[in-house]
């Protein structure tokens, strides 16, 4: 069991057009970690297509450059397409 | 053809996918990691609801005022009609996942001849059954191969569990002289085509990672087809019978 791979699960769900990430499971192998994928995310019909990647293959930015990375985008309001009117006849968009 | 006749035939497909569902959940609380003990219940949850169905059928026909549970919970073993190979114990892990895929080729081959039988309640039967079982016989023979060709402990283990398990699989060639009948009427699955079928699917997954597939195993005394089964089955029953055999109409 100590020796099993950490899979991340990634789950299409019927009307769903990607794969969303909805936890991980332990797997000796890829097509254990499909089956196990299964058995725990999709018996109560969540999904039709399902991806398992080896956690370790992926690569995370870190807690620490959260500021850096993800702040500047902050106070530039106008990168943000909510300034424009929208005529009536186009509706919800 | 008289629809009794039927009632043997449905009671070896329901009383193995009982039995073969018990033994699995033997394993709750003790699998080896998370995921494979909840895959292990969802296959024994499976089996269960495949046995309810085919006992259900059986109760209807024998019309003696028995339901399915008590044909689950109030029938001795000489009256189990199961597979001897599913009333084994679980051992380790890799008799437990030959015994699986053994039952599984087995099943497979089974449900695929039931599906197109001319009794239109066991082919609706067989059709929901053979789509939970064809994932069933996936993911045990992976197990095998696994097991067979992963690193040498567990390699020692396939190569133990096989030949304890293997003269049951007589079993799984033959059908009686009844399911004979029923084949040639329409009804049951060809036991011959099934045996063949089994082996074939055996010799397949064996030969993947070089595991010997032994000669064709041999009739010997004992026979689940009429209730003749290895000690072990009473305790099993002993077990599963035991709350409905002491509080008989307990409610929860």
């Amino acid at each position: 069991m100590s020796v099993w791979t950490l899979y991340e699960v990634f789950v299409r769900s019927k009307h769903g057009l990607n794969h969303k990430h909805v936890g991980s499971v332990h797997a000796a192998d890829a097509a254990m970690a499909i089956e196990n994928a299964r058995e725990l995310y999709t018996r109560r019909s969540e999904g039709v297509s399902l991806w398992v990647v080896p956690s370790a293959l992926i690569t995370a930015s870190s807690p620490d450059d959260k500021d850096p990375l993800f702040a500047p985008a902050d106070d530039k309001v106008y990168r943000h397409a909510s300034f424009y009117e929208l005529p009536d006849e186009v509706g919800h968009m | 053809m008289h629809k009794h006749d039927l009632i043997p035939y449905l009671l070896l497909l329901g009383d193995s996918a009982l039995v073969q569902g018990q033994r699995l959940c033997e394993w709750c609380g003790r699998a080896p990691a998370l995921e494979e003990e909840l895959a292990l219940m969802n296959v024994g949850l499976d089996l269960v609801g495949q046995a309810r169905n085919w006992l259900e059928y059986a109760a209807e026909l024998l019309a003696d005022g028995r339901d399915a549970d008590a044909l689950a919970f109030r029938r001795d073993e000489r009256a189990y009609r199961n597979l001897l190979l599913v009333e084994q114990p679980n051992g380790d892990f890799a008799v437990t996942m030959t015994k699986q895929f053994l039952y599984d080729a087995w099943h497979l081959a089974m449900l695929q001849g039931l599906v197109g039988s001319a009794d239109e309640r066991i082919a609706g039967i067989a059709g929901k059954a053979l789509k939970e079982v064809t994932y069933h016989l996936r993911r045990s023979s992976e197990w095998v191969q696994r097991l067979g060709g992963g690193t040498e402990e567990s390699r020692q283990r396939m190569l133990a569990a096989i030949p304890a398990l293997w003269r049951f699989t007589v079993e799984l060639t033959a059908g009686s002289d009844n399911e004979a009948q029923l084949a040639q009427a329409g009804i049951a699955a060809d036991p011959a085509s099934v045996g063949a079928a089994w082996r074939q699917q055996v010799c397949e997954v064996f030969s993947a990672v070089d595991l010997p597939l032994p000669k064709a195993a041999s009739h010997f005394y004992l026979d689940g087809r009429k209730g003749l089964h290895t000690e072990h089955l009473g305790l099993l029953l002993a077990e599963m019978q035991c709350l409905p055999r002491a509080y008989p109409d307990a409610t929860w």
